[in-house]
């Protein structure tokens, strides 16, 4: 497809990389202003109890500490769809880890030694800690939840429960497609919380001005306009006094894209009369005080003829959504019109509820709510294929989406649309898939001690965005016919400035290298951005660079029509000139133009050159009481397929090569696309091999270290990760394009759980998938 | 806190200084050289963002004092790039996009430059081991170790024809 561009899907190095490989590049984490304060905070040591008292009297008294707050000084409530969490704890805590109480002091040990100096007295409550628990409803973690505000007729939250909100589905008739099949199969699958761990820890930097509502925010976010919006929800203040500041950010992948620590900068810097003051999360703060994703568990009812067609599929997703709503309610609702797999199905009930529990909070990440509802759904699909003794392939191939088919919230999939089936068909041959081995082939490999296995997995995502989501760009030539470019986006490594300036570059037909991105999305300064988040910015921040590009194109050839005496429409445009279309030596530059047309005699017209161009998805509505409505800006489709090697004595997996299929549309830069493939590829393994929160039976973070809670290392790598970009194109996408940041990562886990079930013939259901439960499985398997 | 001077080279330069006893050598490098390059993490040596070279090996400079690295020759990302040029090294990174958010990359060219300057001709697992401290939640590491891979090839090429 990209031989008809000229920048556009060629393999571009990221624009801010020599800053990254130098050192240069400034993250908040080395921000640092005049008299800066800083913070450290008092949590709570209990998952769910009742604030007593609290005596700052003597943490107060130790010099260097210039302010104490606690919740008793913060009568704010925050949230993004249910508005329930305060900025430090109010009345009781609701996980252990809550931040209770938190100093502002010239230096971190100062801070550190005050928060030692602070006395809390609590009467512990009994804690809600299973999604059973959280159903039954004995204890209720906000029991005000009658009370709280939420965004009605997206959110769903049950009185007098746990429910945060209950999302449901309803497409068909399960009851008449039950009765229509020849088996009804039953699963459950779950898997646990787990940390985003960008490297760069949570921080945020607010001075407040000490004499109005003015306030500055640097932050580590990656949604600046949001974090704004929040804020001046929360504290009752004016857009525009707020001013947010985003420069490089070290990893994101969702756990940064609400408000976290910024609310409480702002109220200390406040309570210091306006001296600026940093609140930086520790590794230990990052896991158990700020959120992580969501545990789900899944059952699954599956009505399928003995051919392999699915005649009516029920589906439970509760979500443990820990101690505060923020995002999980969203990523339930996600679940609830892409939590059935990419699968035309006629007759499904879904329902995902988002429950309340007293464990860390969950959030958004990478892909959310899909590699979880994915965990269940693609195991599933192996285990009907098992039961029914049909090739995992074929059974997906008969019930995938295609052409025509409507999907479950009742949106029909057209031509232009991506093809799943292609993404299927195309791992399976990268890896050779011929269906399972056999049991004497099994054994073989049991008995070798190294254990090889195939799996399959496909997988689809659409942005989790509301319906009325927007972004801008703002071009500006320069007086050399250069361009700088405005956008509201973040970068936080995914290549975002790198491919809008090819955007750009391939619509003004000038080279890339003239063309900048303002590296820091600030408030005050960059067009809005509802948030980076969801793979939406290719598609939506593309088409707005689209624009954008073409308004400044406008406004060139409107001058030089005047300047050459030529209609507009007679006007062409390529290396930094518009000329006449049949004759080219009559020509105006860029440069010549860029900021207005000057005579000889001093007369100009024009001026200088400044383009807009912005985006909002047309179309899209919300959901109704069945779950039914237009919730897509674009499916990507995508597949995995593995190959595994089992250690049958140490229950090690070793992923040999994995393909992962992605239809993106138009690659709009292969070496980015491929980087976006390979990270989010390592980062599923993460979720399917080893990452979990554990905790005690009191409700305590076992884990909350790199060394104790661990992300793959380059020693964990697959032998080879196949990158295959698909590209059948989307109509109103940039150049045809999807996006494709989170995709990678979903459906990793299951393609590692049907790979194992071929390799020993043992189904898992539980993640993540560790050598100590691999080793036991097998073991019971020598053992029966 | 005791105060002890210490007297080091950073990047080449000789610097003579007063420290805590309980700065650490990251503390030291971002807190009084405004060297910032170096990144904590997790200041508890278990990502290695913080991975500078002292005596040429790559060490979490979180877990090491500033008084260990008196009379210590101590190389810091900034040390990379010389004569207005960046550095093979940095080259292939950028290359071979083997950094995203980028926060982990200065510890990542360290540990890297540690390996290439104790083994010319590293097979793929030992740039793994090599790098195994120094986590990434980005890229996936492969394309780290093609960048290694290929930087290693470069410099073997110019050391060949000079």
């Amino acid at each position: 497809m990209s031989d008809h561009y000229t920048v556009v899907g060629t393999a571009q190095t990221r624009s801010e990389a020599w800053q990254k490989v130098t050192g240069q590049a400034v993250y908040v984490h080395d921000f640092s202003l005049p008299g800066m304060l800083h913070t450290k905070i008092l949590h709570s040591p209990h998952a769910h109890a009742l604030i007593v008292a609290i005596d700052v009297t003597a943490a107060k008294a130790l010099p260097g500490v210039k302010a104490i707050l606690t919740g008793a000084d913060l009568p704010y409530l925050l949230g993004l769809y249910m508005v329930d969490k305060p900025i430090l704890a109010r009345h009781k805590v609701r996980y252990q880890g809550e931040p209770v109480a938190a100093v502002a002091a010239v230096d971190e040990v100062t801070a550190e030694r005050a928060v030692g100096l602070i006395k809390v007295t609590y009467s512990e409550l009994p804690a809600v800690l299973s999604v059973d628990a959280a159903l039954a409803g004995q204890t209720l973690v906000h029991e005000d939840i009658n009370e709280l505000e939420y965004i009605k007729g997206a959110f769903f939250p049950q009185p007098d429960s746990n429910i945060a909100s209950w999302h449901q589905t309803r497409r068909g008739d399960v009851q008449q497609g039950f009765a229509a099949a020849d088996f009804v199969f039953e699963d459950e699958l779950s898997l646990p919380q787990v940390a985003h761990a960008p490297l760069e820890t949570h921080v945020s930097i607010a001075q407040a001005h000490p004499a109005s509502n003015r306030v500055t925010i640097w932050t580590s976010a990656q949604s600046p306009f949001s974090v704004r919006n929040l804020l001046a929800k929360a504290f009752g203040l004016a857009r525009a006094d707020i001013k947010v500041v985003v420069p490089f950010i070290g990893g994101g992948f969702g756990g940064k894209a609400g408000i976290h620590l910024e609310p409480l900068a702002l109220a200390l810097s406040r309570a210091c009369n306006g001296i600026p003051v940093r609140v930086k999360a520790s590794r230990e703060e990052e896991y158990n005080q700020l959120p992580c994703r969501e545990g789900l568990r899944g059952r699954v009812k599956t009505g399928i003829t003995k051919g392999g067609k699915i005649t009516a599929m029920q589906l439970y997703f509760d979500w443990d959504g820990g101690a505060y709503a923020d995002y999980s309610v969203n990523v339930g609702r996600a679940a609830g019109y892409a939590g059935a797999g990419p699968y035309a199905l006629d007759n499904i009930e879904l329902h995902s509820r988002t429950l309340y529990t007293n464990k860390v909070f969950g959030t958004a990440y990478r892909g959310f709510g899909h590699l979880e509802t994915h965990w269940v759904i693609e195991r599933h699909m192996d285990l009907l294929a098992q039961r029914l003794q049909i090739d995992p392939y074929e059974l997906r191939q008969q019930n995938l989406l295609r052409e025509g088919s409507l999907t479950i919230s009742g949106e029909r999939i057209n031509a232009n649309s991506g093809r799943v089936d292609q993404c299927l068909s195309a791992v399976a041959s990268e890896i050779g898939w011929c269906g399972y081995r056999s049991a004497a082939e099994r054994a073989a490999g049991i008995a070798r001690g190294k254990a090889r296995g195939k799996g399959l997995a496909v997988l689809h995502k659409a942005p989790a965005m509301p319906a009325n989501t927007a972004t801008g760009a703002i071009m500006q030539l320069n007086e050399d016919g250069s361009v700088i470019m405005l956008l509201g986006a973040t970068d936080m490594g995914q290549g975002a400035y790198t491919v809008m300036a090819q955007i750009a570059a391939e619509i003004l037909a000038m080279p890339l290298d003239k063309i900048k991105v303002s590296g820091e999305v600030d408030t005050d300064h960059s067009p809005y951005d509802w948030q980076t988040v969801a793979s939406k910015y290719s598609f939506m921040g593309g088409n707005a660079v689209i624009r954008c590009a073409q308004d400044v194109l406008r406004q060139l050839k409107a001058t030089a029509a005047q300047v050459l005496r030529i209609p507009v429409d007679e006007l062409a445009h390529a290396n930094e000139r518009i000329y006449h279309v049949q004759h080219p030596e009559q020509f105006v530059t860029y440069q010549a133009l860029a900021m207005g047309y000057t005579y000889r005699n001093g007369n100009a017209i024009g001026g200088p050159i400044i383009g807009r161009g912005t985006y909002l998805a047309p179309g899209l509505t919300n959901l109704d009481d069945n779950g039914q409505g237009l919730p897509a800006l674009d499916w990507t489709y995508g597949a995995h397929g593995a190959e595994i090697e089992v250690d049958i004595e140490t229950g090690e997996v070793t992923v040999l090569k994995i393909a992962s299929a992605f239809d993106v549309g138009q690659v709009l830069n292969p070496k980015l696309c491929k980087g976006q493939v390979i990270g989010g590829v390592m980062q599923g393994l993460g979720s399917a091999l080893c990452e979990e929160y554990k905790y005690s039976p009191d409700g305590k973070l076992l884990n909350p270290s790199f060394t104790d809670n661990k992300i793959p290392t380059a020693q964990d790598t697959p032998r080879e990760i196949v990158p295959i970009l698909l590209e059948n194109p989307q109509a109103d996408g940039p150049f045809g394009a999807r996006g494709v940041g989170e995709h990678p990562m979903i459906s990793v886990p299951s393609v590692i759980g049907n790979a194992l079930y071929d390799a020993l013939g043992i189904n898992f259901y539980e993640l993540p998938l560790t050598p100590e439960k691999i080793a036991l499985a097998v073991a019971k398997l020598a053992r029966p | 806190m005791a105060k002890h001077v210490i007297t080091c080279g950073i990047n080449g330069a000789a610097i003579s200084a007063e420290v805590d006893s309980g700065q650490t050598l990251l503390e030291f490098l971002r807190g009084e050289l405004s060297l910032f390059g170096a990144k904590e993490g997790c200041g508890e040596g278990e990502c290695g963002a913080c991975t500078v070279m002292v005596n040429g090996r790559a060490v979490n400079s979180c877990l090491m004092l500033a008084v260990e690295a008196d009379g210590c020759e101590v190389k810091t990302v900034e040390g990379l790039a010389q004569g207005g040029k960046l550095a093979i090294l940095q080259e292939e990174f950028v290359q071979h996009d083997a950094l995203q958010c980028g926060f982990c990359t200065p510890g990542m060219l360290m540990s890297a430059r540690a390996l290439l300057d104790r083994t010319s001709d590293p097979g793929e697992e030992e740039i793994k081991v090599a790098i195994a401290g120094n986590l990434c939640r980005c890229t996936g590491y492969l394309p780290i170790v093609s960048a290694i891979q290929a930087a290693a090839k470069r410099e073997r090429e110019e050391t060949a024809s000079e």
